[in-house]
C-alpha cells in the first residue's frame, strides 16, 4: 500500500519551478521571455501557498493565491505596455539596451 | 480529491509533475519566444492539474482562465505586436554575468532544497477538512471566506486592477498632443 502524498514533494517540485524560472530571468535577454520566467516564479509560490493551505486544512492559502494572481495581471497589462512604448521608443526589446536613465 | 486511489493519485501526481517541470525547462530554452510562451501554458496547465490534486478546484479553473487563458494570450498578442528578431537572445557577450548567474541560482536552489528537506509542518490545522470542502463546495467556500473575512482586501485589490488598467492604457496610447 502506497502513503499519501507527502507535502515535500509538492514543495521540491516548486523549488525546482522557482529555480527554472530563476535561470530564465538572469539568462535570457529578451524582456518579454524574463517576464513569462517571473510569471513561472509567481506560480512555484502559488503551489507552495496551495500545498500549504491543503495539509494545514485552511483556506487562506486559496485566498493569498486569488491575490497574487489579481497581481500578476496587473503586473501583465502593465508591464507589456511598457514593452510596447519601449519598442516604440528603441525599436527593440533586448534588455541590455535598456540604458535610458543613465543620462 | 476525494474518491480516487491512493496509486492513481501517485500516477496523475508524477505525471503532472514532470511535466510541469519538462515543459518549464523546455520554455526557458526555447529560442522563439512564441515557443516559450506555448510551453509556459503546458506548465499551467500541469499546475492546474496539481491544484486539482490537492483540492483546490476554485484555483485550478482561475489558474487555467486567469494565467493560460488571459495573461498568456497578453503575452503572445505583445510578441507578434512587436516583431521580435530571433538572434541575440542569449547574452553571448557576456558568458561571465552567465556563469555568475548559474551559481548564485544553483546556490539559491540549494538553499531552497535545505529548507524542503529539513521542513517540518507546523502550525494550527482549520476546519476546512478534503471531506468538509467536498461537502460545502470549495468554490462556496472560498466565496463565503473572500467577502466575509477578507472583504477589505478584495476592495484594495479591486483598486490595483483598476490603477493597472488606468496605466496600461496611458502608458500605451500614442501621444500626439
Amino acid at each position: 500500500m502506497l502513503p499519501e502524498i507527502p507535502q515535500n514533494l509538492y514543495y521540491l517540485l516548486s523549488a525546482v519551478l522557482f529555480t527554472v524560472g530563476a535561470v530564465g530571468v538572469i539568462t535570457r535577454r529578451n524582456a518579454i521571455v524574463i517576464f513569462m520566467c517571473i510569471e513561472l516564479m509567481l506560480n512555484a509560490v502559488n503551489l507552495s501557498f496551495i500545498t500549504s493551505g491543503n495539509f494545514l486544512n485552511s483556506l487562506d492559502g486559496t485566498i493569498f493565491v486569488i491575490f497574487i494572481m489579481a497581481v500578476a495581471a496587473a503586473e501583465a497589462a502593465v508591464g507589456l505596455g511598457i514593452f510596447v512604448l519601449i519598442f516604440r521608443l528603441k525599436g527593440t526589446v533586448h534588455v541590455d539596451e535598456f540604458n535610458l536613465l543613465k543620462g | 480529491m476525494i474518491g480516487i486511489g491512493i496509486g492513481f493519485k501517485w500516477f496523475i501526481f508524477i505525471v503532472a509533475a514532470l511535466m510541469a517541470t519538462g515543459s518549464s525547462l523546455m520554455m526557458v530554452t526555447r529560442k522563439n519566444p512564441i515557443h516559450s510562451a506555448l510551453w509556459l501554458i503546458v506548465t499551467f496547465f500541469s499546475v492546474a492539474i496539481l491544484y486539482v490534486l490537492l483540492n483546490a478546484t476554485f484555483i485550478a479553473v482561475a489558474q487555467v482562465m486567469v494565467y493560460a487563458g488571459a495573461i498568456m494570450m497578453l503575452v503572445l498578442f505583445v510578441i507578434m505586436l512587436i516583431h521580435l528578431e530571433w538572434g541575440a537572445q542569449w547574452a553571448s557577450s557576456r558568458s561571465f554575468a552567465r556563469l555568475i548567474g548559474g551559481i548564485i541560482t544553483v546556490m539559491l536552489f540549494l538553499q531552497v532544497m535545505a529548507g524542503v528537506y529539513t521542513y517540518t509542518s507546523v502550525g494550527q490545522k482549520g476546519i476546512y477538512t478534503a471531506a468538509k470542502l467536498a461537502e460545502l463546495g470549495n468554490t462556496r467556500a472560498v466565496g463565503t471566506l473572500l467577502y466575509g473575512k477578507y472583504a477589505f482586501v478584495f476592495e484594495v485589490a479591486s483598486i490595483l486592477l483598476l490603477v493597472g488598467i488606468v496605466g496600461a492604457v496611458l502608458l500605451a496610447r500614442k501621444r500626439n498632443d
